[in-house]
C-alpha cells in the first residue's frame, strides 16, 4: 500500500475562483525520495499542505478528492495528529524555531506530544546526532547561520519520528554550499532511516542526484511524473523548470546531431557521457 | 562612478563586518557581488546610498563622499532594490506605490503620471495599476518593488538578492531585463549567491568573504576557481565542474551555449 | 525616552551567579526590593535601597547595560521630579520619589537582563500558569529582536526611496511613519502566519500534559536568597512602622511659577 495515496485531489483557497490543485492523482511508496517542482503558482506548496492537514484545517477552501497518508484520511485528521507521521520543514528557517536553545527547540515537538521526559530526552539526543548538530545544543537558534538553522528545524521535526518528511523549498534562503549540505542530510535520512521524502525544490541542479522520481506540477495539475531522465525533456523546458545545466547541454548537443547514449541528469553522469563522445 | 577606499564598517555594538574594502565600479558597468551569507555583501551596498556611513575609509558616488551627503540625496543617483518587497509596500494602489519616490523627490504631478505609466508598461504591470500591491503574487510584488525604484531613473542600480524565491522563467526574464538595463548605460550591481544565474550573463564578479574582497575580475575566471569558490561558500557552475574533469577542454567556460559550441567543434574534430 | 532604555531589559547569556539563580528566587528577591521601596518615603533609605542593588548588577556583569536603562529613564525620572515639585511637594520628597522610581527601574531591569525568557516561561509553567500563556509570553520576547531588525530594514528601504524622517513640521513627521508602520504590520502578520503553521506542524496543543525536558530546580543557594529576602522584608516592615529613621531635609525651594 502506498504511504501517500492521493486520488483526484482538487482544492481552491477560500475566496478564490481559480483552483490551486486540479484533479491531482499521485501515489508515493514508502522510502521514495520524490522531488516536486514547477513554475511559481503551480500548486506545489498547496500539495504539501494537503499532506499534513494544513489544508483544509489551517487554510480553508473547497477540497474534493481523497488524501490518504500512512493510512489516515488527511482530510479528516487535525494537523497535530498528522504531524506524528508527516514532518514539515518550511522555507524560512527563522519562522519555525521557537526556543532560545537548540536543545529545547528539538524537544518542543515531543513535549507537545505529551511524551515522558526520558522519551523526549532519548529522541532529542537521537535527532541531534543524526543531523550532526550535537555541538550546537546550547546555542540560541537566532545566532546560527541559515544552514545551521535549517538543520535544527530538521532535527526538531525528526524528533517527532515521522515516517514522511515534507520540505517546502528548504534551500531558498541558503547559500549554495549550505544548500548542498542540507540536501545531503535529507538524503541520508532517506537512505539510512528509510524516511519517505517529498521535497519541493527549484534547485534541481543540487537536488536531482538524491531523488528517484520527479513530479512536475503546472497550473495545479500533474504535468510530468517519473525518473529524472524521463522528465527532463522538451516538455519540462517548455513548462519552465530549472532543468540542470548539464542536462540542457546534452539535449542541445543531441539536437545538433551528436550521438548521446544517455542524457545525464547529474554532473557525474555528464562527465562519463562526455568522455564517451569525445573518445568514441 | 562608485569608489570605495579602505572601507571599514562596524555595527554600533562593535562588531566589524567590513575589514578594508577597496573597489571601483565605473559608469555603465555590470557587476555581481558574490559571497557566502554573512560575508558583508548587503552591508557593502548599503554604504553606496549612504544608509550606512563608513566607520573608516570612504565611499564616493560620482566623486561625492557619502559621509557628507544625506541618504535622500544619494538615493537620486543610487537606486537600491531590497530583497523582500514586503518590507516596503504600503500604498493602496500600485500606481501610488510606484509614485511614492517621485513625490518624495518633488517631481511635478504630470511628470509623475508619465513616468509611472512608463515604468509600469516596461515591466508588464499596467493591468495592476489600480490594484492593491498586497493582493499581487510574490513575483508581481517583486516587480512592483523594482518599478518603484527604477521610476526615478537612477544612474546606478543595485539589486539585493533579486533571484531568491523566483522560479526558472522569472529568473530568465529578470536576467534579460538586467542586461537590457545595462545596455542603457546604467551601472548595474547585483548582490547574489546564485552562481548559475551569473554564469549565464557573465558580468564582472567581485567575491566577498569574511568582510574582505578575495577576488575581482571576470566571471569565467573566478567562478571556475575551486579554492575561491569554496572559500566563499559557492559551488562552481555545473558546466565548469564538467569541463574541469575532462582533459583538453578549456577551463573558463561556464555557460551552456559556449559549452555546446566547444563540444560540437571537439566532436567534429574527431570525426 | 530614548531607545537605550530597552537595552536595560535585554537578556544576554552569561554565567554569573545572578544569571544562574533560579528565576523564581530572583523574582522573590526583586519583589522584595519593590515592596521595600514602596514602604519608605525617606530619601536616605531610598538611596540606600538604590545603591544596594549595584553590587548585584555588578555581579551580573550588566553594569553597562544598566547604565543604558538609567540614561534612557532619565527623562521620565526628571518628569517625576518636576511633577512632584509642581504639585507642592518639598524638594526632598520629590528627590525621594525620583530615587524610588530609579530603584524600581533598576530592580526590574536587573531581573530581565539576567533571566532568559525561556526560563521565565518555564517558571510560569511550573507555577501552573496555562501553557498557551507561557508560550505567548516567551514567543513575544523572542520576537522583539527579530521585529527590531525588520523595522530597521523597512526604514532603510523607505529612506532609499527618498523618505526623510527628520524633516518637516510635526504633522508631516507623524505622517512619515505610515510608510514604516504599514510594512512592519504586514510583515508581522505574515511572520505570525508562518509561525502558526510551524506550530501546528509540531503538534502544538495536542497534549495538555506536557513534561518539559528541562526543569527548574531550586538549589540550596536559591533557597538562601529567598530566606534572606523575606527576612529583609520583615525587617523593613518593622522599621517602617516602629523605628526612628535618620533623615535629612534639603532646604531648597524652587520659585513658584504661578
Amino acid at each position: 500500500m502506498p504511504i501517500i495515496d492521493i486520488k483526484d485531489l482538487s482544492f481552491s483557497y477560500a475566496g478564490t475562483t481559480r483552483p490551486s490543485l486540479s484533479s491531482v492523482t499521485l501515489e508515493v511508496k514508502k522510502g521514495e525520495f520524490v522531488i516536486v517542482t514547477g513554475p511559481s503558482g503551480c500548486g506545489k506548496t498547496t500539495l504539501c499542505r494537503c499532506l499534513n492537514g494544513l489544508v483544509p484545517n489551517f487554510y480553508a477552501g473547497e477540497l474534493t478528492g481523497e488524501v490518504l497518508v500512512c493510512g489516515l484520511n488527511a482530510r479528516r485528521q487535525p494537523t497535530s495528529v498528522l504531524s506524528r507521521h508527516v514532518g514539515f520543514v518550511f522555507q524560512n528557517p527563522e519562522n519555525q524555531l521557537f526556543s532560545l536553545t537548540v536543545e529545547r527547540d528539538v524537544a518542543f515537538g515531543p513535549e507537545n506530544l505529551g511524551l515522558s521526559r526520558d522519551e523526549t530526552r532519548r529522541r532529542v539526543e537521537w535527532a541531534l546526532g543524526v543531523t550532526g548538530i550535537g555541538g550546537l545544543r546550547d546555542r540560541a537558534p537566532y545566532e546560527l547561520s541559515g544552514g545551521q538553522q535549517q538543520r535544527v528545524a530538521l532535527a526538531s521535526v525528526l524528533a517527532m519520528e515521522p515516517e514522511i518528511m515534507v520540505l517546502d523549498e528548504p534551500t531558498s534562503f541558503l547559500d549554495p554550499r549550505s544548500s548542498q549540505e542540507i540536501l545531503g542530510v535529507v538524503a541520508k535520512l532517506n537512505k539510512d532511516l528509510g524516511i519517505t521524502v517529498v521535497l519541493v525544490e527549484h534547485r534541481l541542479d543540487l537536488a536531482t542526484r538524491h531523488c528517484n522520481r520527479i513530479v512536475v506540477l503546472d497550473k495545479g495539475m500533474v504535468a510530468l511524473d517519473g525518473p529524472p531522465r524521463d522528465v527532463y525533456g522538451r516538455q519540462a523546458r517548455l513548462i519552465g523548470i530549472g532543468v540542470p545545466k548539464v542536462t540542457l547541454l546534452f539535449h542541445l548537443l543531441k539536437q545538433d546531431g551528436v550521438e548521446i547514449e544517455k542524457i545525464p541528469v547529474t554532473v557525474e553522469e555528464a562527465e562519463a557521457e562526455l568522455r564517451e563522445i569525445l573518445t568514441h | 562612478m562608485i569608489t570605495v577606499e579602505n572601507l571599514r564598517y562596524a555595527y554600533p555594538n562593535g562588531n566589524e563586518v567590513l575589514h578594508g574594502v577597496n573597489l571601483n565600479i565605473g559608469d555603465g558597468e555590470f557587476v555581481a557581488i558574490m559571497g557566502e551569507n554573512g560575508a558583508g555583501k548587503t552591508t557593502l551596498v548599503k554604504t553606496f546610498n549612504g544608509l550606512l556611513k563608513p566607520t573608516d575609509g570612504k565611499v564616493l558616488i560620482d566623486d561625492v563622499e557619502t559621509r557628507k551627503t544625506s541618504v535622500a540625496a544619494l538615493a537620486r543617483s543610487v537606486g537600491l532594490v531590497f530583497q523582500n518587497p514586503d518590507h516596503q509596500l504600503f500604498c493602496e494602489t500600485v500606481r501610488d506605490e510606484v509614485a511614492y519616490s517621485l513625490r518624495n523627490f518633488g517631481y511635478p504631478p504630470d511628470v509623475i503620471e508619465r513616468r509611472v505609466r512608463g515604468i509600469l508598461e516596461t515591466l508588464d504591470l499596467m493591468p495592476y495599476v489600480d490594484s492593491s500591491p498586497f493582493m499581487l503574487s510574490g513575483g508581481e510584488r517583486k516587480r512592483v518593488a523594482l518599478a518603484s525604484v527604477l521610476v526615478w531613473n537612477p544612474k546606478h542600480i543595485v539589486l539585493d538578492e533579486p533571484t531568491i524565491g523566483q522560479d526558472y522563467q522569472q529568473k530568465d526574464r529578470l536576467r534579460n531585463f538586467i542586461v537590457q538595463l545595462n545596455t542603457q548605460q546604467k551601472t548595474v550591481v547585483v548582490v547574489t549567491h546564485d552562481v548559475e544565474f551569473i554564469a549565464e550573463c557573465r558580468p564582472r564578479v567581485i567575491l566577498l568573504s569574511g568582510g574582505r574582497i578575495i577576488a575581482d575580475g571576470k566571471a569565467e575566471g573566478i567562478l571556475t576557481d575551486k579554492a575561491l569558490t569554496e572559500r566563499a561558500s559557492l559551488i562552481r557552475p555545473q558546466i565548469s565542474l564538467l569541463f574541469s574533469s575532462v582533459a583538453d577542454l578549456p577551463r573558463d567556460v561556464i555557460d551552456v551555449f559556449s559549452a555546446k559550441a566547444v563540444i560540437n567543434s571537439a566532436v567534429r574534430r574527431r570525426t | 525616552m530614548s531607545m537605550r532604555i530597552f537595552e536595560g531589559f535585554k537578556f544576554t547569556k552569561l554565567q554569573t551567579p545572578i544569571h544562574l539563580m533560579d528565576p523564581r528566587a530572583k523574582f522573590i528577591m526583586i519583589m522584595v526590593v519593590f515592596v521595600i521601596s514602596l514602604l519608605f518615603t525617606n530619601v536616605l533609605i531610598l538611596t540606600i535601597i538604590f545603591l544596594a542593588q549595584l553590587p548585584l548588577i555588578w555581579l551580573g556583569r550588566s553594569m553597562r547595560r544598566w547604565g543604558g536603562s538609567m540614561k534612557g529613564g532619565f527623562l521620565l525620572a526628571g518628569l517625576i521630579f518636576f511633577m512632584n515639585l509642581i504639585t507642592g511637594s518639598t524638594f526632598t520628597y520629590s528627590l525621594a520619589m525620583t530615587i524610588r522610581f530609579l530603584a524600581l527601574l533598576s530592580s526590574f531591569s536587573t531581573f530581565f537582563m539576567t533571566t532568559s525568557p525561556d526560563d521565565l516561561g518555564l517558571a510560569l509553567e511550573q507555577a501552573h500558569v496555562p501553557y498557551s500563556l507561557c508560550f505567548t509570553f516567551t514567543t513575544a520576547v523572542r520576537l522583539v529582536p527579530t521585529m527590531a531588525v525588520d523595522a530597521q530594514t523597512v526604514i532603510d528601504a523607505q529612506r532609499s526611496r527618498g523618505l526623510e524622517l527628520d524633516k518637516g513640521n510635526l504633522l508631516k513627521r507623524i505622517r512619515n511613519y505610515i510608510p514604516i508602520l504599514i510594512p512592519l504590520i504586514v510583515s508581522a502578520i505574515r511572520r505570525s502566519v508562518e509561525l502558526a503553521e510551524a506550530l501546528e506542524s509540531r503538534a502544538f496543543g495536542l497534549s495538555s500534559k506536557r513534561q518539559p525536558l528541562i526543569v527548574l530546580e531550586m538549589k540550596a543557594s536559591d533557597y538562601l536568597v529567598v530566606i534572606v529576602s523575606l527576612l529583609l522584608l520583615s525587617l523593613a516592615g518593622w522599621a517602617s512602622l516602629y523605628a526612628q529613621l535618620p533623615s535629612i531635609e534639603i532646604p531648597l525651594q524652587l520659585p513658584r511659577l504661578w
